[in-house]
């Protein structure tokens, strides 16, 4: 069977070369397809990135009216949990988001997600006052690409290899095969 | 591409030969009908394992407990609506350039379940974000770019039976998949070229994997076990395909022979 397929004659050279004329085709349109979005994307990215870091907004700081978001670290020690300030409001709370080079106050009452913490990765969205203080609407969290189990992550804080309030974890490699009941760590 | 060209090409007869012997959607047939039980069987233990190993025996996250387990369905779903549309692609290309109807089968079945595997990934990531963001949705780069890509897997497969002659469906739905390739790369790389709300990836990473074993292994068992059924359901697609093409070609000789007796 194989034997008679092997045998087969070869196709005309006309139908060997309109082949190679329409691969060369659509190697040209997909070269110039990635070329077209490549520039189109670099020219919006201002509009493709989500969240401004500290450093950005302090560097070219939007206009007071404009809603824009601040994203960055939650600073070790800097969450304030306020009360009410009437009666029946949302307690406030204050803290500063940094991305190691520049810190933001930012002030929200509201509903905060439950890995809000210090040292977590968050995204809020809000106006920047003229004294310099964000005044957020929300909060989201912002996880990093980090996975580990509890065990993992106490046995890190333990041996003093990691802070969570600091921000993320030292590099995979040096926990991601640990075993915390093997007497590691 | 290249190195496929040359491998194809005509002074080259006898690897362009045992190439081309797949395409023959008889031989495919055959070929597959033996391979079937065993492939949904392989998918079928696979999952299981791996269903039992995410979702019981692994450890949970150290700041998000137990919802970490959407994780294991997630995450192959992401990665199967990428690698299924890479495959789109290649077989959109075979089909323009070598025009084999097995390629125009296979892009054909391929998109439904692609667009089923994307809908599970916007699902579970909406129901993932919700309790550890704070949000079902936001629209930043990497979520608009997966949804632009769900929207893609739909238009193929609606395009590919838009047309009332199947060949010219073929063409224009081959088309469509190959610009949509250019999302491929936004998808994959937005998470490190834009700020986003998503992270970055964890598993493929320059140096380590950030993530511990006792939650990478269950993810990579999971990940074998729906490409598995990804595969299994696409090839079932294509096998009921072909012979429906074949009952088709029958009735329609049948009809034709009944004409000229009457």
């Amino acid at each position: 069977m194989s034997g008679a397929v092997r045998a087969a004659p070869r196709r005309p050279a006309g139908l060997r070369r309109r082949k190679h004329r329409r691969l060369a085709a659509v190697g040209l349109v997909l070269a110039g397809l990635g070329l077209a979005v490549g520039l189109f994307l670099s020219a919006i990215e201002e509009n493709l990135v989500f969240f401004r870091s500290p450093s950005d907004v302090l560097a070219a700081p939007p206009p007071p009216e404009r809603a824009f978001r601040l994203g960055g670290l939650v600073e070790a020690g800097s969450v304030e949990r306020g009360g009410a300030a009437m009666a029946g409001a949302r307690p406030e709370i204050r803290f500063r988001v940094t991305d190691g080079a520049n810190t933001i106050q930012v002030v929200f009452s509201g509903v905060l997600p439950d890995l809000f913490r210090e040292g977590q990765g968050v995204v809020t969205l809000g106006r920047l006052g003229p004294d310099g203080v964000f005044r957020a609407t929300e909060v989201l969290a912002r996880h990093d690409e980090t996975y580990m189990p509890p065990e993992v992550a106490e046995a890190l804080r333990r041996a003093g290899h990691w802070d969570p309030a600091q921000g993320a974890p030292p590099p995979p490699a040096g926990w991601n095969t640990l075993n915390p009941r093997g007497g590691g760590g | 591409m290249e190195t496929q060209n040359t491998a194809l090409a005509p002074d080259a007869a006898t690897p362009r030969a045992s190439w081309h012997r797949f395409a023959n959607p008889g031989r495919f047939l055959r070929l597959t009908e033996g391979a079937m039980p065993w492939l949904w069987g392989a998918a079928l233990l696979v999952l299981g394992a791996g269903a039992v190993w995410g979702l019981w025996l692994s450890p949970p996250d150290w700041q998000q407990g137990e919802t970490v387990r959407i994780m294991y369905v997630h995450v192959p779903m992401a990665w199967l609506a990428m690698g299924g549309y890479l495959g789109l692609g290649v077989v959109s290309i075979v089909a323009l350039v070598w025009k084999h109807p097995l390629a125009d089968l296979t892009a054909r079945e391929l998109s439904p379940v692609g667009a089923a595997v994307t809908a599970l990934c916007l699902a579970t990531g909406s129901i993932w974000g919700k309790p550890m963001w704070g949000t079902w949705w936001v629209w930043d780069a990497r979520l608009t770019s997966v949804l632009v890509l769900f929207f893609l897997w739909l238009g193929h497969a609606a395009l590919v039976r838009a047309f009332d002659d199947p060949e010219r469906g073929a063409r224009a739905g081959a088309i469509l998949a190959l610009v949509g390739l250019v999302n491929l790369p936004i998808v994959k790389f937005s998470v490190d070229w834009w700020n986003t709300l998503h992270q970055p990836a964890s598993v493929t990473r320059l140096d380590a994997p950030g993530m511990h074993v006792d939650i990478l292994l269950p993810l990579l068992v999971c990940a074998a076990g729906f490409a598995l059924l990804f595969a299994a359901l696409v090839l079932s697609r294509v096998r009921a395909a072909v012979m429906e093409r074949r009952i088709r070609a029958l009735e329609l000789a049948r009809a034709r022979r009944a004409e000229a007796a009457a």
